[in-house]
């Protein structure tokens, strides 16, 4: 496994409470699963992926977490194609031309 | 002695942790159990509306335009009965910097940490305001965090919120992601006790006077244009704010007659704690999840009294479905070549329907537009929808069910804003004021405070304390 070098930009993860600290008020299926975090800072120490490292983050505070990527990436994008949206403009236009009702 | 971090421990100092991250004694404006002086908290707390429009001004802050909606209108006026189908205007809040009207929100905050010494400010948020916050901070030289519920227990999160948390980054702030669940309250709580920084809450005297120069600046902008206030604002309701501070604005102009519409994304039959459900929804704010139990109990919030407090000023509330406002957030691109929300135009889809039950020389102004983007904007949104086994298809809008389906209304003429029961939601305002403060007995000055919070007349209170069986009357 690659080292990852002190000083790199990475995501890491941690989990703030299990199952059995979680808020008493909850769903069923909440309360079955951990409350889970992820934030990024810079590396404090050489790692590797998957230790628990610490990070200093944007605003300078330190933050503990397991290492799971290296210049975390947006990857949100505008998804598959949606046809069914297209049929919208040409709809609207077409009753604005006059297609639709008789007003003016 | 150790410092106790366990769920309990922390929420149990939650009101000494809060105290000194808003600098607010609450307790001051107390009166009882059941009251509290709503207006004078306001006064003391929070900024004139002068001097918010010159905090505001010197940040690039508000002064938006105003766009007139021509072709929805003239669409709308296809669908309505004879002189019908009154004149749409939206308030392109998108144009403030950090893209939304919570810029504004978050401009009185900011300055106030700033003026107080704050090194930095915290904002618990999924949505615009934690990128309204960190634009704020970056101008006035502040640190940021932003803590946000963002994904499932399957690490699947929600394209909107992600996009949020990229646009809080590119601010500058350091952005904290959660899965779902109330106990973001916990990490909020222990995020401020061990930095120190400012809780640039929603719900503050700050925020809410933040929005009032919108409800000003509607009035003013109208009345330069047509020399007379506009006859309705619909404004997207959730935790409450926007409506709020808007109505409180209109009537600081003295526009009294202008009626104040609330419209959220019906949502019903999804509950907001459920990881499953999490991203079952696709609108993440603006929704009935928020806009119902804001509404009917204020105070739920990470303050000890909301300044937002929507039945004050509501006059109506409607609901509108998911697919309806992604039709008419396609509406607004294709004819009015704006392109813009999804989440803002929830108000906009409820406009498109209301007007066509006013008059033709009727106005009704839609108070909010915001940016829009990758992962933030229908496209994305339904292409999410299909992902997580939502059906997307053409038919009868009123039939959608959340969670299950996303029904695009086959024809413009199908968008029907639902009104709500408002007399109903006064009334689980009232039982839940007099129930979770446990009390059996109303003073006048508590009789006062009620009417004012839910606007209600003085026989319709005593009828609904008769009801819940809660004694009234005397000192």
């Amino acid at each position: 496994m690659s080292l990852v070098e002190k000083g790199s930009w990475v995501r890491i993860y941690d989990v703030v409470l299990e199952k059995k600290d979680r808020s008493p008020n909850l769903p069923e299926d909440t309360k079955n699963v951990p409350l889970e975090m992820w934030n990024k800072g810079f590396l404090l120490e050489d790692a590797n992926i998957g230790d628990y490292v610490k990070v200093k983050t944007l605003t300078d505070r330190v933050v503990a977490g397991k290492l799971i990527e290296i210049n975390p990436t947006y990857s949100h994008s505008f998804g598959k194609f949606v046809p069914e949206i297209l049929t919208i403009g040409k709809q609207l236009k077409e009753i604005l031309r006059g297609g639709e009702s008789s007003e003016e | 002695m150790k410092n106790d971090r366990s769920y309990e421990a922390v929420m149990a100092k939650r009101g000494e942790i809060m105290k000194k991250a808003v600098g607010i004694d609450y307790e001051e404006f107390s009166q009882g159990k059941v009251a509290f002086d709503y207006e004078g908290m306001m006064r003391k707390t929070g900024y004139s509306l002068e001097e918010v429009q010159n905090i505001q001004h010197s940040v690039g802050v508000g002064n938006t335009p105003l766009l007139e909606l021509k072709n929805l209108t003239a669409l709308a006026r296809k669908f309505a009965p004879e002189g019908k189908g009154a004149r749409i205007f939206i308030k392109d809040e998108a144009s403030n910097p950090s893209g939304s009207y919570k810029a504004r929100r978050a401009s009185t905050s900011v300055y106030h940490a700033k003026k107080n010494g704050f090194k930095g400010v915290i904002a618990a948020t999924s949505g615009n305001y934690g990128a309204a916050v960190a634009s704020q901070a970056a101008i006035h030289g502040l640190d940021t965090i932003v803590i946000q519920e963002c994904y499932d227990s399957r690490g699947v999160g929600q394209p909107e919120i992600i996009e949020k948390a990229r646009k809080c980054e590119a601010y500058g702030a350091e952005v904290v992601q959660l899965t779902v669940g109330p106990e973001l309250f916990y990490t909020f709580l222990t995020t401020l006790e061990d930095t120190g920084y400012f809780n640039a809450s929603l719900y503050t005297p700050f925020g809410i006077a933040g929005v009032e120069t919108l409800g000003y600046e509607i009035s003013m902008n109208f009345r330069e244009r047509f020399g007379k206030d506009p006859d309705a604002v619909i404004c997207t309701n959730a935790g409450g704010g926007n409506l709020t501070g808007t109505a409180r604005g209109l009537i600081k102009a003295g526009a009294e007659h202008t009626r104040i519409i609330g419209a959220s994304v019906d949502l019903s039959g999804l509950h907001m704690a459920s990881d499953n459900d999490f991203n079952r929804k696709s609108f993440t704010t603006g929704h009935t999840g928020f806009g119902m139990p804001y509404a009917t109990w204020p105070d739920r919030t990470d303050v000890p009294r909301s300044a937002a407090r929507p039945l004050r000023y509501m006059d109506e509330y409607v609901l509108v479905s998911q697919g309806e406002v992604f039709y008419m957030t396609e509406a607004l691109a294709q004819i009015e070549g704006l392109e813009r929300g999804p989440a803002g135009n929830t108000s906009l889809a409820a406009a498109f329907s209301l007007a066509q039950e006013m008059g033709k020389d009727e106005t009704i102004v839609v108070q909010e537009s915001e940016y829009t983007g990758a992962g933030k904007h229908l496209q994305p949104q339904l292409s999410f929808a299909k992902d997580n086994g939502i059906h997307v298809f053409f038919g009868d809008p009123s039939k959608e069910i959340p969670g299950q389906n996303i029904i695009l209304p086959e024809n413009p003429s199908m968008i029907k804003a639902r009104k709500v029961d408002l007399m109903k939601m006064k009334k689980s305002y009232i039982k839940n004021a007099v129930q979770k403060n446990e009390v059996q007995r109303l003073n006048e000055q508590e009789m006062n405070f009620l009417q004012d919070d839910a606007k209600l007349t003085r026989e319709a209170l005593t009828e609904f304390l008769d009801e819940l069986k809660v004694e009234y009357g005397g000192a």
